[in-house]
Formats: C-alpha cells, sequence, structure tokens
C-alpha cells in the first residue's frame, strides 16, 4: 500500500496543516472538532508505526525523495515509535477534556489561537521524535518550543505572562545551547544525519571540540527537560498554564526532551563514549537522585496543589535520567517505562485538576477541603493516580518502581535504591495531606459545588485506566520499552 | 455441588468484593445491606472450608490469574499455612459481622456503609496474603490490606483519628516500601524467582552478612508482625472502632503480618538455611525484645482497648520467636498460635467493646465489680485471657507448649527465659482485671449508672469466638495436622 509507506511524514505533516486551518476557521468549535480529528487520526498513525516497527524494524524515510545523508531522512525504531505512541495517547485525550477547560479558563476571542498553537506544539513534539536529522530536530524543538510559550500565556492568572517569559528565556537558552552542540559536531564531521553523525564521531572522539559539543548538548537538553538545577521554569510554567496545556506540557514536553536525551547520548555519541570515557553517567545519576529528593521534598511543603505536581514532576525525571544513566538494558527499561506511565499519571492528575479548577476556580490545598464528598469521581481519579506516584503494587507506578530498583541493584548502586524508596516514601506524605484534606476534612466551600462534567471526567478515568492495565500487565510497555532499550545499546534483544 | 479448588480459590478472592458491591447497592435499606456482609461472609467461610479436604489430602490447588512482569505473575497456590490462615478470617468474619452489626447499631456510628465495604476488601485482601503462591503477589495484597483498612482507623473522622491514622499509614506503607519491596526485588534479582517453595529459594544465592541483611528487611519490612521498633501503629490503630479492632487488629492485619513472616521464614529461607547461618540469629533476640518489652508496656496502661493492643504486640513476637527458636516443632507451634492468638484476642477485644456499648467505659481501672452486671461478657474476656497467658483449657497453652518443647530441643535458653517471664506478666497485666471485675465492690460513681449486658448479637459474638478458644484446645487436630505439613512437607 502506498499510503501506509507515508506514514512518517504524514505524522508530522497533518497537524502541521490543522494549525493555520484553525486561525481561517476561528470558530472555536469548529476548532476543537478539527483538532480532535486530528488527534485521533496521529494516534492511528502512531498505532501503525509501532506496529510497523516491530514488525519489519526501523523504517527510513527520505523526504522529498533526497536520501540520507544529503536529504533529511525520517527514521522511526521501537524508541521513537514509542514515544510517538505516548504524545498521541496524551493528545487524544487531553483534547476532549480540553473542550470545556479552554471553554472556562480561555477568553472566546482567543481559543482557535489556543488550538493553532496547540497543533503546532503537537507537531512539534512528533517531528522531534521522528527525525533521523539533528538539525531538523532543533527546528521541530523550537516550533513546539515557541507554541508552548504561548500556551502556557494563555492562562487566566496574569502571573501566567511572567511565567511564559521566564520559560522562553531558559527554553530559548537551552535550544541555543542545542544548536551550538550541533554546529560544533557539523564543523568536525560534515553532516547533520544522526546515523552518520554516529558513524563519523568516533574518528574524531578525542577532540576538544567534541567533548565542547557534548557538554553544550548535554546542558541544552537538561534545561529543556527541567533536569534539576535547570529546573526553574517548569513549576511557575505548569502552575500558571492553563489546565489543559499543564496537562499536555506534563505528559510529553519533558517526556520528549528526554527522549532528545537518549538520541544524543545513545545514538550519537555511542554508549561507550559517553558511558564509558565520560562521566556524564555519574554526573547524570548524581543529579537525578538530587532532583528525586529535592523535588519531592519541596512538593510536600506547596499549598498550590498544580506547584505541588509540578514539583513531583521534577522528581519523576529525576527518576528517568537515573534509569537512563544507568546504561544497562534494565536501567533504560526503567527509564523508558517510566517515561510512559509518568505521562500518564501526570496527565491524569492534573486533568483531576482541571476539573476541580472547573467547578471550585481554586487551587489551594485549603479549599479542598471534603470535596470528596462533593466531587466524588475527580477525587477518587486524583487518589488512584496519586498511590500510583507512590508506587503502590497493581499501578503503572509499581513497575517503574520496580524495574529501577532492580537495575539499581543489579548494578549494586545501593544508594539508588535508597533515593528512589525515600523518594516514594515523601510521594506518600504529598499525596496524603490531599487525601486527608478532601475526606476527611468537613466542606466549606460553596453549597453549588457538584461533580465535573462527563467530557472531563471520563478523558480523566481513561487516562486513570490505562494506567491501572500497564500496572496490572505490564508487557505492552515493558515489552516495547525492553526492545527499544536493548536496540539503543545495540545488543540484541 | 461441589466447588472445584480452583473455583474455589477465585471464589474466595472475589466474593467479599462481589459482596463489597452489594453493600454499596444496598446503603439505603441497613437491614438488606447488613443481610448482604453476613450472607457474603457465610459463603466466603463456605468456600474457603471447601478447600480443606483437598489439602489435607496433601493437594496443592494452583491458578494463575496474569503474568504482571516478565516472568511474574499474580498467582495462588493453597498449601496448608495458608490454608490455616484463611480459615481462621474466613471463620471469624461471620462472628465479627454479628458483633459489627449489634456494635454499630447500638452506638449510632456514622459511615457504616463504607465501614462494611472497607471490611470486604480488607478480606478479600486477606485471603489473597493467604493463597498467594508469590512475593509478589503477597506483596499486591498485603498493600491493599493497609490501604482498605486505614479509612476503618480513620472512621471517627476527629483530630485523634486523623494522627493515629498517619501513624498506621506511615509506619505500614514506609516499612513496606521502604524495607519489604527492595527485598523481594533483591530476591528476584539473586535467585531468578519469587516463588514460595518447600525448602527455600535462596540457598547458595547469598553469603553471610548479606543473608542477614536480607532477613532484617523481610522482618522489618513486615511492619504489619510489629516488630518494636515498627509496632506503634497498633496502639494508634485502636482508636478505630472495637470491630475494626477485633477482626483486623487481632486477625487480618497482624496476622497477615506474622503469617507472611512464618511463610518467608520457611518458604523463602528455608528453616536449614537459617539455621546453617549464624547472622540470622539475632531475630530471636528481637523476638525476645519484643515480647518482653511490650508486656512491660502492657503492664502499665489503664486503656482496656491499649492494654490489650501491646498483648497483641508481644503475643504476635511470640510467632516470630517460634520461628526463629529454627527447631521444626517450634515453627509449628508458631503456626498453630496464629490461631490460638486470633480466637483468643478476638474475644478479649469483643468483650472491650461489649463494655463500652454498654457501660461505656474504657478504662480498666473503672471495671470493679462489672463482673455482676456483664457475666457473659466478663467470662468471654476470662476465657480470652487464659488464652493469652496460655492456661489450660484454652487453646494458647497447646501453642506455648510446642514453642516451648522445639525451644528445648534446641537449647535455647533465652528462649525458655523469654516464654517463662512473658507468661508471668501477662498474668499480671490479665488476672487482675479478671479479680477486679468478679470480686472487687463496684465504685459508688458505677452503681449510680446501672446496666446490663451489651446487645444480643455482641453477646452471641463473644460466647462464639470464647468456645472456640475452648474447642481448640479439646479438638486441636485439625490446625495441628495443618502446622505439621508446613515444617514437614
Amino acid at each position: 500500500m502506498t499510503l501506509a509507506t507515508h506514514y512518517p511524514i504524514l505524522q508530522v505533516v497533518i497537524p502541521l496543516l490543522a494549525a493555520p486551518a484553525c486561525v481561517l476557521l476561528k470558530n472555536p468549535r469548529a476548532c476543537w472538532l478539527l483538532t480532535m480529528l486530528v488527534m485521533l487520526v496521529s494516534l492511528g498513525i502512531a498505532g501503525q508505526l509501532v506496529w510497523q516497527t516491530s514488525e519489519s524494524g526501523v523504517i527510513s524515510y527520505a523526504i522529498g525523495g533526497w536520501a540520507a545523508p544529503w536529504g533529511i531522512e525520517y527514521r522511526v525504531d521501537a524508541l521513537s515509535s514509542y514515544v510517538l505512541l505516548i504524545i498521541t495517547t496524551i493528545g487524544a485525550l487531553v483534547l476532549p477534556f480540553a473542550a470545556r477547560s479552554v471553554a472556562d479558563e480561555i477568553n472566546i476571542k482567543m481559543q482557535y489561537l489556543f488550538y493553532a498553537a496547540f497543533l503546532l506544539c503537537y507537531t512539534g513534539m512528533l517531528g522531534i521524535t521522528i527525525t533521523g536529522d539533528a538539525f531538523n530536530l532543533f527546528v521541530f524543538l523550537e516550533i513546539s518550543s515557541l507554541s508552548s510559550y504561548a500556551l502556557v500565556s494563555l492562562g487566566k492568572d496574569r502571573r501566567a505572562l511572567s511565567a511564559a517569559f521566564q520559560y522562553l528565556i531558559m527554553g530559548t537558552l537551552g535550544a541555543t545551547f542545542y544548536l551550538i552542540g550541533i554546529g560544533l559536531l557539523y564543523m568536525m564531521t560534515g553532516t547533520l544525519n544522526m546515523a552518520d553523525l554516529a558513524e563519523r564521531l568516533p574518528a574524531v572522539n578525542e577532540s576538544r571540540t567534541v567533548l565542547t559539543a557534548l557538554a553544550f548538548l548535554t546542558v541544552g537538553i537538561s534545561l529543556k527537560l527541567a533536569l534539576f538545577p535547570l529546573h526553574s521554569w517548569l513549576p511557575n510554567a505548569y502552575t500558571y498554564a492553563p489546565s489543559a496545556v499543564s496537562a499536555l506540557l506534563a505528559g510529553t514536553a519533558t517526556k520528549v526532551a528526554a527522549y532528545v536525551l537518549l538520541r544524543v547520548l545513545f545514538t550519537i555519541f555511542g554508549v561507550d563514549f559517553v558511558l564509558g570515557t565520560m562521566p556524564v553517567a555519574e554526573i547524570l545519576i548524581i543529579l537525578g537522585m538530587a532532583a528525586i529528593l529535592i523535588g519531592s521534598m519541596v512538593a510536600i511543603f506547596q499549598e498550590n496543589l498544580k506547584r505541588l505536581l509540578a514539583y513531583s514532576s521534577i522528581a519523576q525525571i529525576g527518576y528517568i535520567v537515573v534509569g537512563i544513566s544507568l546504561g544497562t538494558v534494565t536501567g533504560l527499561t526503567a527509564g523508558l517505562v517510566h517515561l510512559f506511565n509518568h505521562a500518564i499519571i501526570k496527565s491524569a492528575l492534573f486533568m483531576a485538576i482541571g476539573c476541580i479548577i472547573y467547578r471550585l476556580n481554586s487551587v489551594l490545598i485549603g479549599d479542598i477541603a471534603g470535596l470528596g464528598k462533593r466531587m466524588p469521581w475527580t477525587m477518587a481519579a486524583f487518589v488512584a493516580g496519586g498511590v500510583s506516584l507512590i508506587g503502590v503494587p497493581l499501578t503503572a507506578g509499581f513497575i517503574s518502581k520496580w524495574y529501577l530498583v532492580l537495575a539499581a541493584l543489579d548494578k549494586g548502586y545501593w544508594p539508588i535504591v535508597v533515593v528512589v524508596l525515600a523518594g516514594s516514601l515523601m510521594a506518600v506524605v504529598y499525596i496524603w495531606r490531599i487525601v486527608e484534606t478532601a475526606y476527611f476534612k468537613p466542606y466549606n466551600g460553596p453549597a453549588s459545588i457538584s461533580e465535573a462534567p462527563l467530557t472531563m471526567l471520563i478523558p480523566t478515568w481513561l487516562l486513570i485506566m490505562v494506567n491501572f492495565y500497564v500496572g496490572i500487565d505490564s508487557s505492552l510497555t515493558a515489552g516495547i520499552a525492553s526492545k527499544a532499550a536493548a536496540q539503543l545499546l545495540g545488543v540484541s534483544p | 455441588m461441589m466447588l472445584s479448588p480452583e473455583t474455589a480459590i477465585l471464589a474466595s478472592l472475589f466474593l467479599p468484593l462481589a459482596g463489597g458491591v452489594g453493600v454499596l447497592l444496598t446503603s439505603n435499606r441497613p437491614n438488606l445491606r447488613e443481610a448482604v456482609t453476613i450472607v457474603t461472609s457465610l459463603l466466603l467461610l463456605i468456600s474457603v472450608f471447601s478447600l480443606l479436604p483437598t489439602i489435607l489430602d496433601g493437594g496443592r490447588p494452583a491458578v494463575t490469574l496474569v503474568e504482571m512482569l516478565p516472568g511474574l505473575s499474580i498467582a495462588f497456590k493453597v498449601e496448608p499455612l495458608g490454608m490455616l490462615f484463611a480459615g481462621i478470617a474466613s471463620l471469624l468474619w461471620p462472628i465479627n459481622s454479628l458483633y459489627s452489626i449489634g456494635y454499630m447499631r447500638a452506638n449510632n456510628e456514622k459511615h457504616q456503609t463504607r465501614f462494611y465495604i472497607c471490611f470486604t476488601i480488607a478480606l478479600s485482601a486477606a485471603v489473597g496474603i493467604a493463597f498467594s503462591a508469590n512475593l509478589l503477589t503477597l506483596f499486591i495484597f498485603y498493600e491493599m490490606l493497609t490501604l482498605s483498612t486505614y479509612p476503618l482507623v480513620t472512621h471517627k473522622g476527629t483530630d485523634d483519628a486523623m494522627t493515629a491514622g498517619r501513624t498506621y499509614l506511615g509506619i505500614l506503607i514506609g516499612t513496606s516500601i521502604g524495607l519489604l519491596m527492595p527485598a523481594i526485588i533483591w530476591t528476584w534479582s539473586v535467585a531468578g524467582t519469587t516463588d514460595f517453595t518447600a525448602g527455600g529459594i535462596l540457598d547458595g544465592k547469598l553469603q553471610d552478612a548479606l543473608l542477614g541483611l536480607m532477613l532484617l528487611l523481610y522482618m522489618f519490612g513486615i511492619g504489619k508482625a510489629a516488630l518494636m521498633p515498627f509496632h506503634r501503629w497498633l496502639p494508634a490503630a485502636m482508636v478505630a472502632p472495637t470491630p475494626v479492632s477485633a477482626l483486623l487488629h487481632a486477625v487480618a492485619v497482624v496476622k497477615a503480618g506474622v503469617f507472611s513472616v512464618v511463610k518467608i521464614a520457611v518458604y523463602i529461607f528455608g528453616i536449614d538455611l537459617l539455621q546453617a547461618q549464624p547472622w540470622t540469629h539475632w531475630l530471636l533476640y528481637a523476638a525476645g525484645f519484643t515480647i518482653i518489652t511490650a508486656s512491660l508496656i502492657a503492664l502499665r496502661q489503664d486503656n482496656l482497648k491499649r492494654r490489650l493492643a501491646y498483648s497483641t504486640i508481644s503475643q504476635l513476637s511470640y510467632v516470630i520467636l517460634g520461628v526463629a527458636i529454627l527447631a521444626p516443632i517450634s515453627a509449628m507451634g508458631a503456626a498453630l498460635h496464629i490461631a490460638a492468638h486470633a480466637f483468643g484476642k478476638i474475644t478479649l477485644f469483643f468483650a472491650a467493646g461489649s463494655i463500652y456499648t454498654a457501660a461505656h467505659k474504657t478504662e480498666i481501672s473503672q471495671l470493679d465489680g462489672i463482673g455482676k452486671r456483664m457475666p457473659w461478657t466478663m467470662g468471654a474476656f476470662a476465657i480470652g485471657a487464659l488464652s493469652m497467658i496460655g492456661v489450660p483449657p484454652a487453646a494458647g497453652f497447646i501453642s506455648k507448649w510446642y514453642m516451648l518443647m522445639g525451644a528445648f530441643e534446641a537449647d535455647q535458653i533465652v528462649a525458655i527465659g523469654v516464654i517463662i517471664l512473658s507468661t508471668l506478666l501477662n498474668a499480671a497485666y490479665f488476672i487482675p482485671i479478671i479479680y477486679a471485675a468478679f470480686f472487687k465492690q463496684e465504685s459508688t460513681e458505677s452503681a449510680q449508672h446501672p446496666h446490663g449486658e451489651a446487645p444480643l448479637p455482641i453477646v452471641l459474638a463473644l460466647s462464639a469466638t470464647a468456645a472456640l478458644t475452648l474447642l481448640l484446645f479439646l479438638f486441636p487436630q485439625v490446625p495441628l495436622e495443618l502446622a505439621r505439613e508446613v515444617v514437614q512437607p
């Protein structure tokens, strides 16, 4: 079939073309409908790509027929199809939720812009994941970043503007660092194709230019990833963005950055160089551990629920980075499994918070007292997501913790085990503060508060169901993840 | 109709949950709702006991539900120890339900639907723990038991209850995630399996000190066994309504703890391995220390439920001690003590709740002369207390007898000393209560508030468990046989 061979480019082009269409349509309902359609098509294509890569291995697609390394190559392997699946799943579930939430939180005149920016951001993330060209990746990185600054600034609170500006500064720094790194690599090798780079780099490994490039790339990506201590943009951006944006970004933006980190470290530079010759792993492990401890600790003291979840995200990024940096198949599997698991957990939690905002117009912990009775389904979803963050068995979070602890034990890194478990225990504290307030304190809000509308609840609960499903039968996530891990490390699965 | 053993396993797991749904659906009609609870508990009893003949014949029925991680499934396999634990829990649930109905109605407790639903989930979790075929399955149901009993502990919703709930959850989740989970993953990492296997799976996999460390992670990771210093959740949980303290914090939850201890010692480490390894002998001293210290603390408690809670902590460590003596016959005593203590302690808690319902008294110093007003309650209390001390004709005597025999066989002077000393201490904190209740004069203040026995369902329930305590002494064959099968497969 001819269409099937074009899936890689369709994955990116369809949302890209839909974005200007939204600007032309202007009607919020029509925009939503179009975006929803695009989300479903993208999800379908991502599913197809996952299936194709598992059947026939890596898919290479030359744009415009120009063969790599001269033309831009789109390259789908186990890892990229896995991340595509994460992004499209989150997108397809956040958008139905967004319909009510956006109508409530964003000025009606701006709503079409929201959908346009949403589509562009989505395009950028899909492009980053699918491209096999390091410079093309930068282009998509900028597309997704610029549109996400716009998305954050749409928040109701005026502080959204300063949050977006802060995000812009830090994000631009990160992207610039990435560009400098790529530039240096181009200088040494004369190529931008990732596979080609990987072939040529070993010859010039020793040069200071390549080492500088590695440093710039690692720091730049860590900024986008919000890895401690480069996380300062994240809490404000998540807190003041519209609910739907928080849900989307929490589930996808940092995950895509983690993907870029994997690509650069393992595909371009190669595991032997990065983890063997250079002390990248040690540095990342230490920073990841610090992220887990500090992120969780700070989350405990937050009064604003969105900010609490944001700090918890910083900690969860730490888990992902620690897993990745262990450099073993189990470790990488742990990181990748958590990539998926954290995406669905955090999106679900932010959607639950979105439901609360929709009804209550507040995100302060003091205002949700007794809400468990008034909004039983919303709060139950929150608790279900919360226990998953803790890592209670039968939830997705447990699978992540299992792999991570197993990987650390296999390498004999006891401190990691201790830190991972300490992070879990701190999650108990910050989640249980909310549970206690919502269920055991008397309700003192307005009498009119009732359960959130179904269009918001159903997507939230779908994510929660996915969370339980992959927690009970992890063969889907762990299966693809371990395959992707083996591919990245160049060992046969 | 005969249930096949496999169906019976699944039925035992899912019946309580189905009952929970039934309770939810009938929440507006209390009589029907309570009927659902009673019927469910009886059905569970039937389905669990339908497995007994198979187990006694040497059958080990197994069911695998779903593969959760590659090579690791949620799976169930019934062996004698699990049969014993599930049997006790399912036998006591109908009695406890009867008691709950009397207690919750007489005290006008709120949120009764939530209360009964949480009970059903907790029972399902207890059965899941009992029947689990590997550590992963055990861990899943262990956490389910913790989470489902949390709303029961905080039932009253007061600040006290919330603080207690925090202690409860903090210690139980903290130890299980912080210690038990890494121990399980470590076991998986070194042994490549977490299946409960006769003779253990760790032989030759770990060296001296590491094995001792692993045992440390397991024993303290199972916070439900209340080994000191992780015992504080149990007195904290006494803030819950008495039926919760009775069935869950004297039977299901704490027994899940010591059951897991015995199961892990026997089927993961293996008694032989533990015996050969000097690094694991610390367990005996930890258990002995807990027995004596908890008894000393119990002596000083005036609140009846708190005294019972500390007595539970000390009795739980008997079971651990029975394992730590590392003689097969004492391990048998340990298994038997799970049953003996369950019947005795639930009777004691039933009596405490009965006193609270009828006389609104919670302190021991208020109980002078109460035996004349509540002869059934205090009679049952006396039987339960005798079982705790280990005096015939109560069940506690048999289990202590086996543990002492094992201690002599293994020449464990320390264990013998601990058992004798603690028996004296048990007597010292129980006998005065019985004496005061029957032989002291009622205080003038109590005399001004005359009261009779507690409501009939309560009296029926506590008489039934007291009778069971005596029956277990007279007819210990079935549990003894199950316990023997554990140590001599």
